[in-house]
């Protein structure tokens, strides 16, 4: 356990003192959000609530999958093979996992404060849809993280990457486009129950299955 | 001996499907008319798809345990059956939905996520030709198989049964059952199921060992 802590504090230092991930992330996130600002403003009224939530899924699909492309990428050789001796696989892909969801809840909550001050705000239920927002990244974090270790063996890893993973987040993507549509008619709490449950134990398997093959894949 | 027999055996159901499929009794229904006989040659897929794709699983899990190169073959031959498998499935499903809900591809969930699952196993595919050394390869792509089959599995059960669909049996639809009272429709429903399945695994086996000849042949050489 205190190994996962340390491990997560060496990962959030890292990025700390490079603030390359978030600062890169952040700005990437922010010029899409600027364009798309840009291209609508010709005309207000194509903003329809729909639009406006498939393009927010948009952004946040794309900055996951360049975000956590890097996570494994990032460090030199050598280290990898320092950090894969003094400590288990299991502890290491644990604390990528929550690295990365930490990752994520800040650049899409980031996302999501910036995009409804400029291009405004149609949800009905700002707590269900920041709720979706948090799920939504959370899974996004865990099952990309596995896939960015596999890409990350091949050489061209950035379209393998692309290629990889979008088939594995679209059944997330799915439940948290619906569970978000939700939230922007303002349907009652109940409805969502259903969505929730399926997001969460999406995760848990993916997460699972993320622990159990991750000693496999750093073998080679 | 008992390798030509299963063969046969084979060759025998699937002449019995082709026939009674398409001269046998089937009972008849508004709208879906003679179409029903589609059951046979589209339904089967999906089953013997499955089927494959689990084959698939067992060989990766068994390569990740053993190491044996032979295990990933088989994995991997298993893949590829399972796709083309899937497509005859989808070629045969649009041509029953032209026909029936008058639209090719309508959007339907069921499609929709076997078509993401599909893109899936496109990927494996493609994954596999990105690794030249073989052990490496084998190893990574049967990581990502696990996780494929997972994921196939979330789509294909799940998922369509959340929301309303045109497929029988899912979103609050009666199964299929209802169209087949006088149970004449079974025995060649359930041969087809089992003869499809033997016919892709037989052409499996088929690709498994010429690939083994390739192995031995390089070794050779």
């Amino acid at each position: 356990m205190s190994e996962i802590i340390t491990l997560i504090k060496k990962e959030i230092t890292l990025e700390w003192r490079q603030r390359y991930a978030l600062n890169g992330m952040l700005l990437y996130v922010i010029s899409t959000i600027a364009i798309c600002y840009l291209s609508f403003n010709l005309n207000r009224n194509l903003l329809t609530p729909i639009v406006w939530n498939t393009l927010f899924w948009i952004i946040l699909l794309f900055t996951a999958v360049n975000a956590i492309a890097k996570s494994f990428s990032r460090e030199h050789y050598g280290r990898y093979l320092y950090h894969y001796m003094i400590s288990s696989p299991q502890s290491i892909i644990i604390s990528k996992i929550i690295y990365n969801s930490l990752l994520m809840l800040t650049l899409s909550l980031t996302a999501l404060g910036f995009y409804i001050l400029v291009m405004g705000n149609p949800v009905g239920n700002m707590t269900v849809y920041v709720l979706s927002v948090v799920l939504g990244s959370l899974g996004f974090a865990s099952s990309l993280t596995l896939i960015s270790a596999i890409a990350s063996k091949a050489d061209n890893s950035g379209s393998l990457m692309a290629i990889l993973s979008f088939p594995m987040i679209i059944p997330m993507l799915l439940m948290v486009t619906k569970l978000a549509k939700n939230a922007l008619d303002n349907l009652d709490t109940s409805v969502n129950y259903d969505e929730i449950l399926v997001l969460l134990s999406i995760d848990a398997i993916v997460i699972g299955l993320s622990v159990i093959l991750f000693p496999y894949l750093w073998r080679s | 001996m008992k390798n030509k027999l299963w063969k046969a055996a084979t060759v025998i159901i699937l002449i019995y499907v082709l026939t009674a499929g398409l001269y046998g009794e089937v009972p008849r229904q508004p709208i879906l008319n003679e179409t029903v006989r589609n059951l046979y040659y589209h339904v089967t897929m999906w089953f013997a798809m499955v089927i494959y794709l689990l084959i698939s699983l067992i060989y990766s899990i068994r390569y990740l345990s053993s190491g044996k190169i032979e295990h990933d073959d088989i994995a991997s031959e298993f893949v590829n059956t399972g796709v083309v498998f899937g497509i005859v499935g989808f070629t045969t499903g649009a041509i029953w939905g032209m026909v029936t809900w008058g639209d090719p591809l309508p959007k339907d969930p069921k499609i929709l996520s076997v078509a993401i699952a599909m893109l899936a196993y496109f990927a494996y595919l493609v994954l596999r030709g990105a690794f030249e050394d073989e052990q490496r390869r084998a190893r990574i792509s049967s990581i990502y198989n696990i996780f494929a089959f997972v994921i196939f599995n979330v789509l294909i059960w799940i998922l369509p049964r959340m929301t309303d669909s045109l497929h029988p049996g899912n979103g609050g639809n009666p199964g299929f059952n209802i169209y087949d009272s006088e149970n004449v429709m079974k025995p060649v429903f359930y041969s087809a199921i089992i003869g499809w399945s033997m016919l892709g695994l037989w052409v499996t086996t088929l690709r498994i060992r010429l690939k083994r000849l390739n192995h031995l042949a390089e070794e050779r050489s």
